[in-house]
């Protein structure tokens, strides 16, 4: 957030989050997201016309459809009209321009949801299609082939070492020992299948509230006290692969360091991510801070980091935490990334 | 009480020739000119820029899933926070709206929005017909949709056949007016308008837009920053509003969506006149009876009238009392993501007087209007040549 109004925004907090993840969904997106609005609405009590703004982030090319968040918003029922938006991103960036029309002052609650059904198409070819159309596009460089070159770079230049991969691989639970890890064949050079994600479809949606609002709809409210996001530089040959200065910027500016994490929900989904997003984001390598959950065991394009921010929320409304960090990202390599700091007010 | 929060202004506008096939730039290219252009206009580098948002259309009109983010360094963005909204048609007055939050929310200062279409990349037919299980498609484009709501229209107000062809033809002479616009057309005659061929009953060739290439840019800046500029366009209203595509009752022709984001824009703007307050309007016409159609829904007079002032001539820039796309309008220029922010721009360009041979004398407050989706999707404002006093 700006300088200059750091300390005078005005307190939104999350109250009420559902979510769902299944390896693969036979339900529709709408058929997905009904039930999953309608449980936050009840929980907080209120209906689709006494929400002030409905934010939502998809993909038409996971839908394979132009203009498929409007079937989706079917799910909202958006009779009588409703104030509405959607972003092309993961609906961590739909929480953040509801947080923006807060600040405003015009609303006191909102309703936010994104989505993602990867299963009935290749997303390791259909993310190549988000890449440089003219210079990379055409040599249709899978997902994990692009991770890898960042994680060749990362091992060469000392950044990270194998063993360090397959004990991030182990915390992950994607495998039990290093031995395991090891014996795993390498499927993009250097990586192997526990390095990297396995997708899910799934979908989140959250109640947003201001003070004065949100104390009545939740017992412990989980506060935003930082946002921020900030994207780099898309081409490989440009940006230094082994750093991600949009992070380390987020994080600054979103506070991270004003006090102590109890919890963190990095939308990590290589093992490389994660030890990147670490060291960018100045936190310990072997978490003494727990990690909360994992998007390299079930990762959600277009949704993963919303769910982060649930799942950063579900901590505080559980009192397991008072301080907890989320992170999105999005493009390839950590190119995009929204920093957030989500607190239950204890002192 | 305006748009809410603190008081914003665009103190920059930027757009590129408007044409069937920008061939001769990149999508970084063409994004790029738009956004330089209105960088120049508000007297800033690419550093002075806090944040970008961009808007287009579906990411299949150019066969590259979520262009913002390779489009990073093109605007500026490193280091940067950027945002991509997309809700369909009206995305370039949503993309506006959502760049202007930044401003009225205090968390910017200076934001670039850009929205942009590059329809030469791929091909839009096939991008809107990708076939859908359990879906069933209709396979007639917009045109086809929008068809047999116009025909309803026709009826209830008993318009004469030849109002659209009406509208069709005088945006068609206000784009020879606007140096940017795709279709130039100076020998064109009415006749000709009305004589050509029926693409869906009762939609003329002649009566629907074009598929353009082009993008529009603005910088939007907070009040201190724009207290500076000469001549800021001071936004006065901001509204959004979505109804579901198809529910028992659904008013088609007069969506209750369009109606009630009408109202809460004339509202905040302080507006109880339309017809008297507002000097120039920019409005969402893809298809030339729409024109009619949205006059009345956004109040500018009763219901079923809307033809009667395109036919007195009222929305002609020529002698018209409530000028109505003077930039030529979708009708000449549908680059589909950047259309809804040429409607936004074209409005900040009249109040600012810069508006060139399309200018409205002395215009102090202006519309811009963008819709989308079934008719479903509004997005709206109103800029002022003076700040809000509401």
């Amino acid at each position: 957030m700006h300088e200059r109004q750091a300390g005078k925004m005005r307190k939104v907090a999350i109250v009420a989050a559902a979510s769902r993840q299944e390896e693969i969904m036979l339900d529709t997106e709408v058929e997905m997201m009904i039930p999953l609005i309608s449980e936050v609405r009840n929980k907080v009590g209120l209906d689709q016309s006494e929400l002030g703004f409905t934010c939502s982030g998809s993909s038409d090319f996971l839908a394979g459809q132009a203009f498929s968040f409007v079937m989706t918003l079917d799910a909202v029922g958006p009779v009588p009209p409703i104030v509405e938006s959607h972003v092309e991103m993961d609906g961590a960036w739909a929480l953040y321009e509801a947080w923006v029309k807060f600040q405003m002052g015009v609303i006191d609650t909102a309703i936010v949801y994104s989505y993602g059904k990867p299963s009935p198409g290749s997303l390791q070819d259909v993310l190549s299609t988000q890449l440089d159309p003219y210079y990379v596009a055409p040599l249709w460089p899978d997902a994990h082939s692009v991770a890898a070159l960042q994680a060749r770079l990362l091992l060469e230049d000392g950044v990270v070492t194998s063993d360090q991969l397959a004990d991030c691989a182990i915390r992950t639970g994607t495998v039990d020992n290093r031995e395991e890890y090891f014996s795993q064949p390498i499927i993009a050079d250097p990586l192997r299948q526990a390095d990297c994600p396995t997708y899910a479809d799934g979908g989140v949606a959250m109640i947003l509230a201001s003070e004065g609002k949100a104390e009545e709809l939740c017992d412990r409210p989980a506060w935003i006290t930082g946002i921020d996001h900030r994207i780099d530089s898309h081409h490989f040959g440009v940006r230094d692969l082994t750093a991600v200065p949009s992070v380390r910027l987020a994080a600054q500016k979103a506070g991270v360091h004003d006090g102590p994490i109890d919890v963190t929900e990095l939308h990590a989904a290589y093992t490389t991510h994660d030890l990147l997003l670490r060291k960018e984001m100045g936190l310990p390598e072997i978490p003494d801070i727990p990690q909360g959950s994992y998007p390299i065991k079930a990762d959600t394009l277009m949704a993963s980091g919303l769910l982060r921010i649930a799942e950063a929320a579900r901590s505080i409304w559980g009192g397991d935490a008072n301080r907890v960090l989320a992170h999105a990202t999005a493009g390839p390599v950590l190119q995009q990334n929204l920093v957030c700091v989500l607190e239950g007010g204890d002192n | 009480m305006g748009a809410g929060g603190e008081t914003a202004a665009v103190i920059g506008v930027g757009m590129t020739n408007f044409s069937a096939t920008r061939g001769d730039v990149s999508m970084p290219g063409l994004v790029r000119e738009a956004a330089y252009r209105a960088l120049e206009d508000a007297g800033m580098g690419w550093g002075d820029i806090d944040a970008v948002v961009m808007g287009k259309a579906p990411d299949f009109f150019e066969g590259v899933m979520m262009p913002e983010i390779f489009l990073s360094e093109a605007l500026g963005c490193v280091g940067k926070p950027m945002l991509r909204v997309h809700t369909a048609g009206s995305v370039g007055g949503s993309t506006a709206l959502v760049a202007a939050s930044l401003i009225h929310s205090g968390v910017h200062e200076k934001v670039l929005t850009v929205a942009w279409e590059k329809q030469s990349e791929s091909n839009a037919m096939w991008a809107l017909s990708l076939k859908q299980p359990f879906q069933v498609s209709i396979n007639a484009g917009a045109g086809g949709y929008f068809s047999p709501i116009i025909r309803q229209y026709m009826e209830e107000s008993n318009a004469p056949e030849l109002i659209g062809c009406m509208v069709a033809f005088k945006d068609r002479q206000h784009a020879l007016l606007n140096p940017y616009a795709h279709l130039h057309q100076p020998d064109l005659t009415f006749d000709q308008v009305v004589e050509s061929p029926m693409l869906w009953e009762p939609i003329r060739y002649s009566e629907t837009c074009p598929s353009s290439d082009g993008a529009a840019a603005m910088v939007i800046a907070d009040e201190t920053i724009a207290d500076q500029s000469p001549n800021p366009a001071w936004i006065h209203a901001g509204a959004m509003r979505s109804e579901a595509n198809n529910f028992p009752g659904r008013d088609e022709v007069n969506p209750q969506a369009s109606r009630e984001c009408a109202a809460d824009l004339w509202e905040q703007a302080g507006i109880v006149n339309p017809r008297e307050e507002i000097d120039a309007v920019e409005m969402y016409v893809p298809f030339s009876w729409y024109e009619p159609m949205w006059l009345e829904s956004l109040g500018f007079c009763e219901r079923g009238d809307g033809w009667k002032m395109v036919e007195s001539g009222a929305t002609h820039i020529e002698g018209g009392d409530l000028p109505v796309n003077c930039s030529g309008g979708v009708l000449s220029s549908n680059p589909i993501g950047a259309s809804g922010m040429i409607r936004f721009a074209e409005a900040a360009l009249q109040v600012r007087g810069m508006a060139g041979e399309h200018q409205v004398a002395g215009a102090q407050k202006a519309l811009g209007h963008a819709y989308g989706g079934g008719a479903q999707y509004f997005a709206m404002w109103v800029v002022g040549a003076d700040k809000p006093t509401h």
